[in-house]
């Protein structure tokens, strides 16, 4: 069953039609994608099938080469202001945490609303603290990245890109580098946000995520969006054999 | 010993041209050069290139050019620098600003893609990036060769003898002229007073170097 409220259904990103191309390589074939506020769309796939890709071109780390992506009705822009303001408005969590490593834990989270939205330091200080202490690691705040565990570092990043107010965010394997012990604190955290109604497009392997907080799994091959249904169906009955044959695999050990 | 403290002028305002010639081109080169590094890793092709050429110019012209174009090359465009001093500090300024140039690009390759990316994601623009995430980070790994450079640079104030700056080597040159039966004393002061500049620079690099180290 799942725990998220109800997407709304107006779409907030939308991708349609969207390749690209690494050299000689597809990696994103013809996709279609519309996620809508408040939905929390799961993607999966094997690996190189296009996943980390499909998640960075929604705030142009990624440029595409053909189709459309636009975000709460605005197209993507090309590089340069609007475009900055535009990944302000969609949080990033990465598989490798990336908190600035010269910067204290509570100067991460404060960076981007001074620099960026233009607050006081105070200010951002205070909501600082106030979503270290969501995510648990309030009492982290004066150390620098390296003296936290994993698990501690993934909740600062997401704490992070919380602290920006974001319209959607992107989760990029944010559970693939850590040890088995400390995954279950970051899906927590993230399955809260979901229950809170953040959007959220989270490729993950997690299984146990996708049914809890997901409203849609999408699943991907060889760049190409093969199936997106609800979790239930998709873990239960999934239409198309590759689908089958991958949840064969992971589901086997 | 005499003959020190009968020469203690020249050699004191020698060894401060020398200091002032070796600080004043080392901040020139360290603002042109990490300029020029923020340039060779911007997303303009146009800032790339030519900060690409400037690079290569310097770096594979001996200095005695660089030199010998700025005190008499420019003097064909009717310019001139206000001072052989200026005209110094110009040529090692814009020589050194090469090898800085190296030195922080290096450095900043040297930060892993996820922190310029994050900090993208954020919203940072391409100038917030590299001041705020990318160059505290790389100049910290740039301690030690930005210290060969700075010594290099100490070492190459002494071409400026050569264009009427009466720095150490010049002043070596004139006294070993007159002194001829104190040679050996003469470079002996000459090369303790290099020393004095480039010893306590090597220890402060140390400790900088200590101070800075990120863990990761
Ligand atoms: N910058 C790049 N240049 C060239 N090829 C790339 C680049 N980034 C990714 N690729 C290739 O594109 C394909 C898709 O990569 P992507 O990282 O999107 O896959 P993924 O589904 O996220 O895989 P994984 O589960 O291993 O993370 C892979 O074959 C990868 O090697
Ligand atoms: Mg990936």
């Amino acid at each position: 069953m799942s725990v998220t409220s109800a997407a709304t259904g107006e779409p907030l990103v939308e991708l349609s039609g969207v390749n690209k191309w690494f050299g000689e390589l597809h990696v994103l074939q013809d996709v279609d994608l519309t996620i809508a506020r408040g939905e929390v769309v799961v993607v999966i796939g094997p690996s190189g099938s296009g996943k980390s890709t499909l998640c960075r071109t929604i705030n142009r780390l990624e440029s595409i080469d053909q189709g459309r992506i636009t975000i709460d009705g605005t197209p993507l822009p090309e590089e340069g202001k609007a475009l900055a303001a535009l990944r302000s408005d969609v949080g990033m969590v990465f598989q490798s945490f990336n908190l600035f490593a010269h910067k204290t834990i509570l100067e991460n989270v404060t960076l981007g609303p001074v620099k960026v939205r233009g607050k006081s330091k105070a200010e951002a200080e205070a909501r600082a603290r106030e979503l270290l202490d969501r995510v648990g690691v309030g009492h982290q705040a004066d150390k620098v990245p390296a003296q936290l565990s994993g698990g501690q570092q993934q909740r600062v990043a997401i704490a992070r890109a919380l602290a920006m107010d974001p319209k959607v965010m992107l989760f990029d394997e944010p559970t693939s580098a850590l040890d088995p012990e400390m995954i279950n604190e970051v899906l927590e955290v993230m399955t809260s946000l979901a229950r809170d109604g953040m959007t959220m497009v989270v490729v993950t392997h997690e299984m146990g995520f996708a049914r809890r907080a997901a409203n849609r799994v999408v699943f991907m091959d060889a760049g190409r969006v093969v199936e997106s249904s609800d979790p239930e169906t998709f873990f239960t009955a999934p239409s198309s054999d590759r689908a089958k044959d991958f949840l064969s695999k992971i589901l086997n050990h | 010993m005499q003959f020190i403290s009968d020469n203690s002028d020249l050699l004191w305002s020698a060894f401060l041209t020398t200091l002032s010639l070796a600080v004043l081109s080392g901040l020139v080169a360290l603002v042109l050069g990490t300029v020029l590094a923020a340039m060779r890793v911007s997303p303009m092709l146009p800032l790339r290139g030519l900060a690409t050429f400037f690079v290569e110019t310097f770096r594979n012209t001996p200095l005695t050019v660089v030199f010998f174009f700025l005190v008499f090359g420019i003097v064909q465009l009717d310019l001139q620098f206000p001072s052989r001093f200026t005209a110094a500090v110009a040529a090692l300024g814009l020589y050194t600003s090469a090898f800085v140039c190296e030195a922080v690009r290096s450095g900043i390759n040297a930060v892993p893609p996820g922190q310029a990316e994050a900090a993208r994601a954020l919203g940072l623009g391409f100038g917030q990036t590299l001041t705020t995430v990318v160059l505290p980070q790389a100049f910290r790994t740039v301690v030690p060769p930005l210290g060969n450079v700075w010594i290099a640079l100490a070492k190459n104030t002494s071409i400026a003898a050569g264009f009427a700056t009466t720095e150490l080597t010049a002043a070596l040159q004139r006294l070993t002229n007159v002194n001829g039966n104190q040679i050996l004393l003469v470079f002996a002061v000459i090369i303790a007073a290099y020393l004095v500049i480039t010893l306590p620079s090597a220890w402060a690099i140390r400790v900088i170097e200590r101070k800075v180290a990120i863990v990761r």
